[in-house]
């Protein structure tokens, strides 16, 4: 079972406990945006095999969005972090890239 | 390759079944094919197979990284039906049925498929209303359902629980011709009559890249060589996004796992297919009597063909509310399958940005009831380069255009 912490109330629980908002670092197109952007940023996601970036939230417990970092075909979860950047914090990247040698990085 | 028939059995026990042959060859790759589909489950064979059979392209070779029918082909629980709502799936799924009343002689393969009836539980006065409505939208499509009261639900279903203390049956969406098919057989028919037309099945043989010139495919690169090709199929359902990054562009696809589990066999004991979406749940028995069931996806991006514990847990607990019988039963196996869930639940069978290259994804946890009008509506795309009237509307530009087939609304759950 998916093991995650909040990284603002500091709980660890099970899964069962959190529900997932889909790819984190969705740059938001609207009214005036071309229509492919606005596509793009409404459907289509990367939906890799390997490391994700994502949203979850803590809804059984103190009701924050937060993000995470977890490698979608092993379930390992690099970190978390709050919802309040737009970039993942540069010590989980370079955790990521150490473990994940042929991650081709953020993009 | 000779013809399988009660004849052909006979004949072969007169000499210890010595006689039989391999069901489809295991050639080595060409440098070059007409067509190239990437994928040999059901869907990818289906589309080689109508592309031979109703277009005569034969040059075609259908290559896949695992074995043939081992992904969502081989993990799903087999239900087959046709009572959609919106008009662009009533229709496909329907041709879809219509194809396989009579695939075993058309294949000469026994897909074994069972018309044995398909009941979706109305267990919410909501529901209820949905399926009165799906009814009527059914009856205008010319696919035949009845809403049918609970009595009547107890008589088809006789172990069936109608005064569960949450979510008691009001009733059921009915669909007599609905039932379920042997899933690998499907596959194995499927190849069998491709190997047959002289197309060349791949197995053990993975995609690492898509090459292009002036803007349409070109090649494949594979772990099996350099394959040059006329015109590019990707049929590989969980692993979309995957090719689709290859040859360049994004889907509208997210996957995650679905799960299915069995019982130990028992006596035959339902002979319906039941499906209680309210409470998550669906149920079958095969033909060596195990309890087929399946439930929820997770809801997170997953490549694990595995699944989250607790979905078992909520199922099971749904279904013995339902069929108190099964309580006791122990389960045999659990397994997941990876499925690509599009933003409206509806497939995508759709020319892509490269030219040439033509993607048929998207269909969710519903893919195999509809493998062989996914199939038959794919290979037209491919031979004429263009949709064909049951494609049309599951383009991939329909995102862009605000044209959903909004089956999540009208199916709300697992299909």
């Amino acid at each position: 079972m998916l093991v995650l912490t909040c990284p603002y109330c500091g709980i660890t629980a099970e899964e069962t406990e959190f529900k997932p908002g889909g790819e984190a670092h969705l740059k938001r197109f609207g009214p005036g945006s071309t229509d492919s952007d606005y596509e793009a940023y409404m459907f289509n996601r990367k939906n890799p095999r390997g490391v994700h970036f994502e949203r979850w939230r803590h809804a059984y417990g103190c009701g924050k969005w937060f993000l995470a970092a977890r490698d979608t075909v092993t379930l390992e979860v690099f970190g978390t972090y709050t919802a309040q950047t737009t970039t993942p914090p540069a010590d989980l990247v370079a955790t990521i890239a150490q473990k994940r040698p042929d991650w081709e990085g953020l993009q | 390759m000779p013809r399988y028939s009660a004849f052909a059995i006979a004949r072969d026990a007169f000499r210890q079944h010595s006689g039989w042959t391999q069901a489809w060859k295991s050639p080595e790759p060409r440098s070059h094919y007409d067509v190239v589909i990437v994928g040999a489950g059901g869907h990818g064979l289906a589309t080689a197979y109508y592309l031979g059979h109703r277009f005569g392209i034969r040059n075609v070779a259908v290559i896949e990284k695992g074995w043939l029918g081992g992904g969502n082909t081989g993990r799903n629980t087999t239900i087959i039906r046709s009572n959609y709502l919106q008009d662009p799936s009533a229709a496909i799924y329907e041709k879809s049925r219509a194809l396989y009343e009579t695939l075993s002689q058309q294949l000469n393969y026994n897909v074994m498929f069972s018309p044995r009836g398909v009941m979706m539980l109305a267990q919410t006065e909501h529901e209820k209303r949905g399926y009165l409505r799906t009814e009527r939208a059914n009856a205008l499509q010319g696919v035949e359902t009845r809403f049918i009261p609970p009595a009547e639900v107890k008589k088809l279903c006789p172990i069936i629980r109608l005064d569960g203390p949450r979510y008691p049956v009001l009733g059921a969406l009915w669909q007599p011709r609905g039932g379920t098919a042997r899933h690998d057989a499907v596959a194995w028919g499927y190849a069998r009559a491709c190997s047959d037309m002289g197309m060349h099945i791949i197995e053990q043989c993975a995609v690492t890249g898509v090459e292009s010139t002036d803007g349409a495919v070109s090649a494949v690169n594979t772990t099996k060589g350099r394959i040059t090709c006329g015109k590019l199929g990707i049929v590989v359902a969980g692993h979309s996004g995957a090719l689709a990054d290859m040859a360049g562009f994004r889907l509208p696809v997210e996957s995650v796992a679905l799960q299915a589990l069995v019982s130990e066999p028992v006596k035959p004991c339902m002979d319906v297919v039941v499906m209680a979406n309210t409470v998550h749940g669906y149920m079958s028995q095969s033909d060596k009597g195990e309890m087929v069931i399946g439930g929820g996806a997770d809801g997170f991006n997953n490549y694990t063909q595995r699944g989250s514990w607790h979905h078992i847990e909520e199922t099971v607990r749904a279904l013995i509310e339902t069929f108190p019988m099964i309580s006791r039963l122990k389960m045999l196996r659990q397994w997941g399958g990876i499925v690509d869930m599009t933003g409206d639940r509806s497939p995508i069978i759709s020319k892509t940005p490269l030219g040439n290259c033509f993607i048929n994804c998207g269909w969710g946890t519903g893919g195999f009831k509809a493998i062989p009008g996914s199939g038959w509506a794919m290979a037209e795309l491919i031979a004429k380069g263009e949709p064909g009237p049951l494609a049309a509307e599951f383009s991939m530009t329909r995102f862009r255009e605000g044209r959903f087939i909004d089956e999540s609304v009208a199916a709300g759950v697992a299909h």
